[in-house]
């Protein structure tokens, strides 16, 4: 287990040339810049020259399959890891984390698909974890528990999620309500960038589609989001901008406008190959009729549909 | 895509009355303890009398001040099985250091806790620095305490009995506040029932009501989790290791001034029984769960059974066979009122 108080040293970090902010041209200078970060751990290359950026009110969405790379990219921008290679800015200033805390104090709060909350404690209890509201009695300062039930319950109403009691265990809430307080947690908190770990990986349909309107509800109060997911169809209606992670390499970095939900589905089922294993099994299949392959390929690009859903 | 549905399908089913009082860790323990009282105050008046209940309280009193700070750290996710020999320890050394080297008994209480802090903070420090369960590092200190216990007091005294606290610079006044009884209503209490009902409250306030508490039940609960959100999980876990050092000096003074001596085996044995008295008291032995108060009821059961059964003319070798079952009981209701009160909807 690495220790997250503690952090590499910083005289670990290769220097990187001074250069300019990247990502400016156009749409005026995003809040989050990724310059060419890459990632070794030891002969493993877990991250190799990859960029994006995100912008206030806007969802940027990581998209790869297990083993992409998606988890080492997120635990950079929290301050977990340190990249090797390029850099990350912050409103145009270059920014390194030494420790998650120093990302949350930057205004990156990332919440993590499982570690995000403490199931045996009440909801107003997590939602304040860490950052506990205390009034004075005389020469003690005490937790000031009714402001945290009282602005846990307005802050869970303002993102749309009804918690009638707060005083129930997180662990009784269901696995999007969960995502829901540790969503608004972050926005309650002054988080600029939130970054969600796989949100809705482990949801089903229903519920994954109400983590994305508590995602919504994020970016219209004016954050940066980066979106994790493995699921194009998660992220093609939410995303403004679409990096594609495929074994550690950016597959590319797209706008909205650059690539459409097809297009983007297929890049992330793996595009060619499944091409060639539909015909592969089309020609196994003698009896079938002629239009047999086609069918094929057509059936299996709808199970790519669904493995996307997990 | 199904963002169309109603929020209202994620609503929850509010809480029942019942749910929400049975969610509380003490319910188990208070009512346990009602049972036993009203058990032995059928059978023996002399255990429901004003000194009768003088007499029950005593025991329950010692055992409670470490049952409350073991129950801090087993909410914490961590055991502390040294905290009973070092109630011995630190009783030796207030008595050695007073008699042996002739120093003020207040200054010797003073030495005392610093030596019970740094117990506390060894163990602390090496169950966060190594990552080892706590189980075996204070397993290993409770060795060495114990050896060190009867060496050190058989080469400095050639004796395992250190006596001669009375009449020593400070005695009578470190008495009066450690050891000495209260009368009320004609009946003297002892002065460590103040100890304990005072701690308890302080444990439950600060558990309840302070940021501190909060991260208490935090890095016992998901120690990951709370560490991601910026708590700072080593240092709560070493403040409580100290906390239940510090208890033990405490308990190991109360002892000590009360019987002007020490003895070089004491509290061995006795981490177990506070183990089981904050495990009554509704604490989960994987931690981020409990009370104090309830492990204050757990002390209370253990002080009025282990009273009441020589009350009520019972041979006092029952005693451990009633706590064994008493214990297996409770920890069977902790874990269906748990599975309840956290049964997942939605």
């Amino acid at each position: 287990m690495s220790d997250h108080d503690g952090g590499p040293e910083r005289s670990d970090v290769p220097e990187v040339p001074v250069q300019a902010t990247p990502g400016v041209s156009g749409g005026g200078a995003p809040l989050l810049a990724v310059e060419s970060v890459s990632k070794y751990f030891g002969s493993v290359i877990a991250l190799s020259e990859v960029s994006t950026s995100a912008r206030a009110g806007e969802v940027t969405c990581v998209l790869g399959d297990n083993g992409a790379g998606k988890s080492t990219f997120i635990k950079m921008l929290a301050g977990v890891h340190r990249p090797d290679r390029g850099g990350i800015w912050l409103d145009g200033t270059r920014v390194e984390f030494g420790s998650p805390r120093e990302a949350l104090d930057a205004g990156i709060a990332t919440v993590y698909q499982d570690l995000a909350v403490v199931p045996l404690m009440s909801v107003w209890r997590n939602f304040f974890l860490g950052a506990e509201p205390r009034r004075r009695f005389g020469p003690v300062s005490l937790f000031d528990v009714a402001a945290a039930r009282r602005i846990t319950r307005e802050q869970l109403a303002a993102m749309g999620i009804d918690v009638r009691d707060t005083d129930q265990p997180v662990g009784t809430l269901s696995g999007g309500e969960r995502q829901a307080v540790a969503i608004a947690r972050a926005v309650y908190f002054g988080a600029r960038v939130l970054i969600l770990d796989e949100p809705t990986s482990a949801l089903g349909v229903k519920q994954a589609g109400v983590v994305l309107r508590y995602i919504a509800a994020a970016r219209d109060r004016g954050l940066a989001v980066v979106f994790i997911t493995h699921n194009p169809h998660h992220a093609y209606p939410i995303g403004d901008r679409f990096l594609l992670l495929n074994r550690g390499r950016s597959m590319g970095d797209f706008g909205k406008d650059e690539i459409d939900q097809a297009e983007l589905t297929r890049l992330m089922a793996g595009g060619a190959e499944l091409e060639e294993l539909a015909h592969e099994l089309a020609r196994t299949d003698g009896a079938a009729p002629p239009d047999s392959g086609a069918r094929a390929s057509r059936l299996l690009a709808e199970d790519a549909d669904e493995l996307g859903r997990e | 895509m199904s963002t169309a549905e109603g929020v209202a399908d994620e609503r929850l089913a509010s809480s029942s009355v019942l749910r929400r009082l049975l969610v509380r860790p003490e319910l188990g323990a208070l009512i346990g303890a009602v049972v036993v009282f009203v058990f032995f105050a059928v059978l023996s008046p002399t255990f429901r009398s004003p000194a009768g209940i003088a007499n029950w309280l005593d025991p329950a009193s010692t055992l409670g001040i470490m049952a409350v700070a073991v129950a801090l750290l087993m909410i914490g996710g961590e055991f502390d099985l040294s905290a009973g020999v070092l109630t011995g320890t630190t009783g030796l050394a207030v008595t050695i250091i007073a008699t042996r080297f002739g120093l003020n008994v207040w200054l010797a209480v003073a030495i005392s806790l610093v030596l019970a802090l740094v117990v506390g903070l060894f163990n602390g420090l090496l169950v966060v620095r190594t990552g080892l369960p706590s189980f075996i590092v204070t397993l290993g200190s409770y060795l060495v305490l114990q050896g060190l216990n009867l060496g050190v007091t058989k080469v400095l005294t050639g004796n395992v009995l250190v006596g001669g606290l009375v009449g020593r610079h400070g005695f009578s006044s470190a008495h009066l506040v450690f050891s000495s009884s209260v009368v009320l209503g004609g009946t003297y209490f002892k002065v460590s029932i103040v100890w304990w009902l005072v701690l308890t409250a302080l444990a439950t306030v600060v558990l309840l009501r302070t940021r501190f508490g909060n991260w208490v039940f935090a890095v016992g609960g998901d120690q990951v989790a709370a560490r991601n959100v910026g708590v700072p999980a080593a240092r709560t876990k070493v403040l409580l290791f100290l906390t239940t050092a510090t208890a033990a000096w405490l308990v190991g003074t109360i002892t000590a001034l009360r019987n002007t001596s020490a003895q070089a085996d004491a509290g061995v044995g006795d981490e177990l029984t506070f183990i089981v008295a904050a495990v009554i008291g509704g604490c989960l032995l994987t931690g981020g769960f409990g009370s104090a108060i309830g492990a204050t009821f757990g002390a209370l059961i253990f002080g009025m059974t282990s009273v009441g059964i020589v009350y009520a003319g019972w041979d006092a070798d029952w005693y451990k066979l009633f706590l064994g079952a008493m214990l297996l009981l409770a920890v069977f209701a902790n874990r269906l009122v748990r599975r309840y009160a956290e049964r997942r909807r939605g």
